[in-house]
């Protein structure tokens, strides 16, 4: 369990496109596999392996780290019934938990009113990117969504310092009185003035921050650095964000050389994120989650692979219990999800209600939508 | 301060495009505003877009599959179409019969469902319900495909009726029950799409609306107390006649053109603001055989319209896209920088072509959040302070030929009428002034003072762009 008196943040890094599952966690002793992915299996002398069946790409070395410390805790087969193979709707059901009908409530802006019902802190959960994901969406929640940490503000068009910090005293006094000039406008002026505000403190974020660890120049790169400079400034925030660049593991051709890239990407960055949190004393409240919409079909076309159903998980974190939890769906073709996909035997509202009660201590059944049976992953 | 028939063009402008250049708005003003209404509401007499240009520079809009290029396309026509109020129109039906891409996942099907919202959003409102009864992405997306004479699926024919045309109720009473949902339903059994043919590796092939008479319940039904063998086509014939639909869409038209309303699912039990201009836009639909060009007719020239001014919160693509049109930027020119352009209102909460549900956006303040508001300010600031832009320079221009010296007051005035934020509150004026006075005086003989000239007044324009006066429109 947690053994911190620090709160427990909660960081994702969502993996957009439509991960391949098959080809990050490797079941390489399954003779099928190489069967099915006559172009792009891995050769088994690169996987790494994790035990004897199940191995990770080559590119996943910086993550395997994480494995040998026990911290690094792998989903097989994760997903929901019925898959969906549009990647927005399929996402939107890993934002809303709503696989039935459409929800516009996202887990994690129910997350943050429930940590922080009346806004008390505007930068209670932060969103890295342009654009917010549905996941943060709750009415009457703000939440700041940061292109860039190192040039976030207001009015970042304006040349010159001083002439931006005179424009921005001129905001702050034209958004400040709310003096009943109509509930629209008084509505916008208070909006104004919490982003104003949450605005204000961010941009303390990056001269705060000092470390030897470099990120790569990606975009992933640096979402991750600015997540890691937010939860080191310790602005109170709980909930960090981001997406990887939209769609980029949407491998449908040339999957060899673009899955590979992408995931030397992201495990040399997560390691990089963990080393700097590390290197700061500040690792052990946080925990990092990451998925993807879905999986991808078992058999390549030849150069890459189209969209899928169950696919892998992953969460690294100081109080993850390291290991692989759920069984690696069979690629009998008797056993396939409709199609010629992997089934999803693990349903991610499961993952999403460890999170949500044992690591944010609050009740899951309404954020997640239902009762699902919890992940000893803590 | 501007004569009010400025203003008053400026609004129609706004509302029935998305803005126009301070030199459009002076030559509309001088043709009249009755003038102007007519030649907005007959696009066909404006014209066309440069198509051949478009697709010359642009060759990817040509059948293009992927959303972006195609939400790219709309967005360069909203800007740059010299028929405004069509593209205007399209927006406002793609707001109501709300289809989107994360179910229908081709880009191409999208843009096809706004053609046909451009092309037949200002005509006939039966014609328009059925055109899109067959629209293949709308069939898909509301699940008719999978609607059978034996196995029904409601949710087109439920949609139809509380969404698309009749609404839940008015006057606090139901427009409708369930069991004419369901007979609504059976009725349109056998609307569906054509097999498509596997997108990879080969793309994608254009959906086909197909009507199956072998899979269509072609029994007696009873429907809004009508009884038949009623099919598709005669359930928009009873619907169009219904005083609700009448109401549903005078009440849209209002929401959309003249002031922000409650939203949508209060409807019945909320009367509307303005009750008489609704009643005239009811008896219209009905007197006119339910042309959607005459209601507008009837709606911009009433002084409920005219005396609106700034009473709607601006929606995303008219924030980004009247900005555009202000400053002159990406206007009949063809240049890099556009797709970027085309994503700001989905940075902004309007992710076109992909609303969040079948109910579509939710819009008046609800617009705005801590981050939308964010991209919002940031986004006007930056290209009103760009004094190298046409739009821009031709207001700065404009300020200089006020006078050979403007005091601070003068000069806030000025820059208010000439970014056309006219609904300024007295307090935000008094920052803006106080600001100004700082610097004093502003003159424009030599050089130097022209430059300062030009420089205060981009910055005063940013200002002015991150007001909250700014988000209304």
């Amino acid at each position: 369990m947690v053994s911190t008196n620090k709160e427990n943040i909660l960081a994702v890094l969502s993996l957009s496109g439509g991960n391949d599952g098959l080809n990050t966690v490797i079941p390489f002793n399954e003779g099928l596999y190489r069967d099915y992915r006559p172009t792009l299996s891995i050769p088994e002398n690169q996987i790494i392996p994790l035990n004897d069946q199940i191995g990770l790409h080559p590119t996943m070395a910086p993550l395997k780290r994480f494995w040998d410390e026990g911290k690094l805790a792998i989903f097989l087969g994760i997903g929901y019934p019925n898959p969906s193979y549009s990647h927005f709707r399929s996402m939107d059901i890993w934002h809303t938990c709503e696989p039935d009908k459409i929800g516009t409530e996202g887990w994690l802006g129910q997350v943050i009113k429930e940590i922080d019902p009346n806004s008390e802190n505007v930068l209670t959960g932060v969103n890295f990117g342009r654009g917010l994901p549905r996941a943060l969406a709750k009415e009457g929640v703000p939440v700041a969504s940061v292109g860039d940490l190192e040039t976030y503000g207001l009015l970042t068009g304006i040349d010159g310092d001083a002439q931006r910090s005179q424009a921005l005293d001129v905001f702050g006094r034209m958004y400040g009185p709310t003096i009943g000039s109509g509930y629209t406008m008084d509505y916008i002026r208070r909006t104004g003035t919490d982003a104003l505000k949450g605005a204000d403190i961010l941009a303390t974020a990056p001269d705060k921050y000092s470390s030897t660890v470099e990120y790569s120049a990606t975009a992933i790169g640096q979402y991750m650095r600015n997540i890691a400079q937010t939860h080191l400034a310790e602005f109170g925030t709980r909930v960090l964000f981001t997406t990887s660049p939209y769609n980029g593991f949407d491998t449908h051709a040339n999957q060899a050389s673009d899955h590979a890239r992408l995931w030397t990407d992201v495990s040399r960055t997560v390691e990089n994120f963990m080393e700097d949190l590390r290197e700061h004393d500040a690792s052990d409240n946080v925990m990092l989650f990451m998925h993807s919409e879905f999986g991808r079909r078992i058999a390549d076309n030849g150069s890459g692979t189209d969209h899928g159903a169950g696919s892998v998980a992953f969460m690294v974190g100081e109080h993850v219990k390291g290991g692989i939890y759920g069984d690696y769906p069979s690629l009998e073709s008797g056993e396939q999800e409709e199609g010629g996909n992997l089934k999803s035997l693990m349903d991610f509202r499961s993952v999403y209600s460890t999170i949500v009660e044992d690591w944010m201590h609050l009740d899951a059944k309404q954020i997640v939508g239902g009762s699902y049976e919890k992940i000893p992953f803590l | 301060m501007p004569g009010q028939d400025i203003a008053l063009m400026a609004h129609l402008l706004r509302r029935a495009g998305f803005g126009a250049s301070r030199s459009e708005i002076e030559a509309k003003a001088s043709e009249g505003y009755g003038a102007t209404v007519e030649d907005m509401l007959n696009p066909s007499a404006q014209p066309m877009i440069d198509e051949d240009l478009m697709l010359r520079y642009h060759p990817t809009y040509n059948h293009a599959g992927a959303i972006e290029i195609n939400t790219q396309n709309w967005v360069y026509r909203m800007i740059n179409s010299p028929r405004q109020l069509q593209e205007k129109m399209s927006l406002f039906w793609h707001m109501i019969f709300c289809a989107g891409h994360s179910k229908i996942d081709s880009g191409e099907e999208m843009g096809r469902m706004i053609s046909m919202f451009r092309d037949n959003g200002m005509g006939n409102f039966r014609d328009l319900l059925y055109k899109l009864s067959t629209n293949p992405g709308m069939m898909y997306y509301l699940d008719n495909s999978e609607s059978h004479k034996t196995n029904l699926n409601e949710n087109y024919g439920r949609e139809l009726l509380e969404l698309f045309s009749l609404g839940v109720g008015k006057d606090e009473a139901f427009n409708y029950s369930e069991d004419d949902v369901k007979a609504c339903a059976h009725a349109f059994t056998g609307w569906n799409v054509a097999p498509a043919y596997p997108p990879f590796p080969y793309g994608r092939s254009p959906w086909q609306f197909r009507f199956d008479p072998t899979d269509h319940d072609d029994e007696e039904k009873t429907f809004l107390g009508e009884t038949g063998r009623w099919n598709g086509d005669d359930i928009i014939d009873i619907v169009c006649k219904q005083p609700g639909t009448a109401r549903f869409i005078s009440r849209h038209l209002y929401n959309y053109f003249v002031a922000d309303e409650v939203p949508v699912p209060s409807w019945r039990q909320t009367a509307p603001k303005d009750g008489d201009l609704i009643s005239e836009l009811e008896k219209v639909y009905f007197d006119s055989g339910y042309d959607i060009t005459e209601m507008l007719r009837t709606l911009f020239n009433s002084d409920g319209f005219k005396n609106a001014q700034f009473a709607k919160v601006k929606n995303p693509a008219e924030m980004v896209v009247g900005t555009m049109r202000l400053v002159g930027e990406h206007r009949d020119e063809i240049k890099p920088g556009l797709f970027e352009i085309s994503q700001e209102p989905k940075y902004m909460g309007m992710d076109l072509m992909n609303p969040p549900t079948v109910e579509g956006w939710h819009t008046g303040h609800e617009w705005i959040d801590s981050g939308t508001l964010v991209e919002r300010i940031n986004f006007a600031a930056d290209y009103l302070g760009k004094t190298d832009l046409s739009g821009v320079q031709t207001m700065i221009n404009n300020l200089m030929g006020q006078g050979s010296s403007l005091t601070p007051e003068q000069f806030v005035d000025g820059c208010i009428d000439q970014v056309g934020c006219l609904n300024i509150t007295a307090d935000t004026k008094q920052e803006l002034l106080t600001h100004a006075n700082r610097d004093g005086n502003l003159a424009h003989a030599s050089d130097a003072e022209k430059g300062e000239f030009a420089r205060r007044s981009g910055e005063m324009f940013q200002m002015l762009a991150a007001t909250s006066e700014y988000q209304f429109g």
